[in-house]
């Protein structure tokens, strides 16, 4: 019985599935390129980061923060996909079957994870045309992309974790999204966290979520000029507390998701 | 020496509801026990907790010898398991869903390729192997189902209601899949609400209400039970019926019912199909005449009734609202406040 085999049958299945209901892919992308529309050119104009209030500094500064909330989405697509696997009885299938007990989600956020990397490289095109640049060498802003993806695997493992516990696939994806949205915008995703009211921005800097955003942002060189960082530990070393806080997620939720798997299922 | 399926004192709770208040069975090696009983009745449950999937709150249960509670990882690699709802994948193909499985059940990729073909021959869906499963029809998917379950040829088999919902073609189709089954030696354990179901395939017979077993033995001893064969008759004439009662109150052995509405008299009787035809003259020369007439064998809708005080009649109903049926919910009793009579 092997662990890595099993997860990855799960993971090539999941795959086919992704090949053969596209619209999944076209819908997970549809949103992100609104949010770059949106606010590259609806509120762009008026939103000022750091010293500079020119449009271009916030469309750079912008991008990290809108990659950064579509990998974060990962979570409703891994809730709802196993959500609906309970449903189905294909868990059931699964759990009789004398294969490895964590190999189900394994292969399902793996799967989740190739969805997410390309959706990021379709975003990142579109980003690229609407004048998003990079200012940084091709090893930093690959890492810049390599902390998202481990935050989109992290969130994909609290989506197993709501697709487990939830009655139905339409639960796993509201269950799985809503707590996103504050999750994502009291942060420093799409403003400079500087100018929120004390309280906000204290959470704001402790958020996992800013963690991976400042630290893509700076491996981007898209930092924009005259930008104070904040005196926040997280702040200060994005990298770290990025990585940190990923693998941190992994091991609770991977945890509890295996746990809950393997009892309650069905 | 305990069956390939035993079970001794199964209990299983959820919240303040029993599933399974002590159940026990035993399967010998290569036979069929049916497990029969209306929505419900802890079937489902049962089945659960001998597959793996449910941990009893008490009890032993035993599988191919192993012991379901201690090595589940054992008892899984000699299992199939064949679900009331068709657990397989509809965006994969048939063929890629066997494959799927046969790999989990850690064979390699070439031997689970070889597998998958030689089963869709089997199942007769070489045809469609390479459609996804979602274009397959009720009969289709329930045939892939089961051949999933048989990807390791496992030497005990579960199958949990595996003709709900198919047209009778279909079900006589599974039915002949069934036979072929066991005549190679598995084991089967099979949970129906169909009586029929259960008379056709099954050597021995579980009826269970409220999660207990209320009756077992084979099918003619649980007919046995209720009484033996009765002469039916239905005449054609409202009028006729008090002569009709005279000549049945001469040849039966008890009570003649009569149904005003319908005009049908039955009278419990020993003797056959000599006996039939000897009523039949008796009426003819009467001038007595019938709409039918018919020797009647109790069906385990008989048998059922006089065991449990009711019909099976959550049947119809719960078939509306299947997905739910796999959760806890499924195995509320129906209708907690009657009592077993007898």
């Amino acid at each position: 019985m092997s662990a890595t085999s099993d997860s990855l049958v799960i993971a090539r299945r999941n795959l086919i599935r992704m090949g053969r209901i596209p619209e999944m892919l076209v819908f997970g992308l549809i949103q992100p390129i609104m949010f770059v529309v949106l606010f590259t050119y609806v509120f762009g104009g008026s939103i000022q980061v750091g010293a500079s209030n020119s449009t271009q500094a916030y469309r750079e500064f912008l991008m990290a923060g809108i990659f950064a909330q579509t990998v974060t989405f990962a979570t409703a697509g891994a809730g709802a996909g196993i959500a609906d696997d309970m449903h189905k009885g294909l868990i059931d299938r699964f759990r009789s079957l004398p294969m490895a007990r964590g190999a189900v989600l394994t292969g399902r956020t793996l799967a989740d994870l190739v969805q997410t990397a390309l959706t990021l490289v379709v975003l990142a095109v579109v980003a690229l045309v609407v004048g998003w640049r990079t200012h940084e060498n091709l090893g930093k802003v690959l890492a810049g992309f390599g902390v998202l993806l481990l935050l989109g695997y992290a969130f994909s493992w609290i989506g197993a974790l709501i697709g487990l516990s939830v009655r139905t696939p339409e639960a796993a994806t509201s269950g799985g999204l809503i707590w996103l949205f504050p999750l994502t915008f009291i942060s420093n995703a799409f403003v400079d966290a500087n100018q929120m009211p004390a309280f906000l921005r204290h959470i704001a800097e402790w958020n996992p979520f800013s963690a991976t955003v400042q630290a893509s942002r700076e491996l981007f060189g898209n930092l924009p000029p005259g930008f104070e960082t904040p005196d926040a530990w997280p702040m200060q070393h994005p990298v770290w507390a990025s990585l940190i806080w990923s693998v941190v997620i992994i091991l609770v939720f991977r945890t509890l998701a295996v746990r809950k798997y393997r009892r309650a299922a069905g | 020496m305990p069956g390939a399926i035993h079970a001794e004192g199964l209990v299983k709770t959820f919240g303040d509801v029993r599933a399974l208040d002590g159940v026990d069975l035993d399967v010998p090696e290569g036979t069929v026990l049916g497990l029969l009983g209306p929505n419900g009745a802890g079937k489902t449950t049962a089945v659960r907790c001998l597959t793996t999937l449910l941990r009893p709150d008490s009890g032993k249960a035993l599988v191919a010898g192993v012991d379901v509670l201690k090595h589940p990882d054992a008892v899984r690699r000699s299992i199939g398991l064949s679900g009331q709802f068709a657990a397989v994948d509809e965006y994969l193909t048939g063929r890629e869903n066997l494959q799927m499985v046969g790999q989990l059940y850690q064979m390699r990729s070439k031997a689970a390729k070889v597998r998958a073909t030689e089963l869709l021959e089997q199942f007769n869906l070489a045809d469609a192997a390479d459609r996804p499963a979602k274009t397959y029809s009720g009969g289709m998917r329930r045939r892939l189902d089961l051949a999933a379950a048989l990807v390791v040829s496992p030497p005990v088999m579960f199958m949990d209601e595996p003709t709900t919902g198919l047209d009778p073609r279909n079900r006589q189709q599974l039915w002949e899949v069934i036979r072929q089954l066991v005549l190679g030696g598995t084991t089967l354990l099979l949970t129906t609400q169909y009586l029929e179901e259960a008379d056709h395939l099954a050597h021995d017979i579980a009826v269970v209400d409220h999660g207990r077993v209320i009756a077992k033995g084979t099918s003619d001893q649980l007919k046995a039970r209720t009484g033996g064969e009765r002469v039916e008759v239905v005449v054609h004439e409202r009028e006729h019926i008090a002569t009709a009662v005279e000549v049945l109150r001469g040849f039966g052995k008890g009570e003649v019912t009569v149904e005003e509405h319908t005009r049908r008299l039955t009278v419990p009787v020993a003797g056959g199909a000599r006996l039939l035809a000897e009523v039949i003259r008796e009426l003819d020369i009467r001038g007595i005449e019938m709409d039918d007439v018919g020797l009647r064998r109790p069906t385990l809708d008989d048998v059922f009734l006089s065991l449990t005080g009711h019909v099976a009649e959550t049947a119809a109903r719960d078939e509306q609202d299947e997905p739910d049926e796999q959760d806890e919910q499924d195995e509320s009793p129906a209708d907690a406040g009657k009592e077993a009579v007898k």
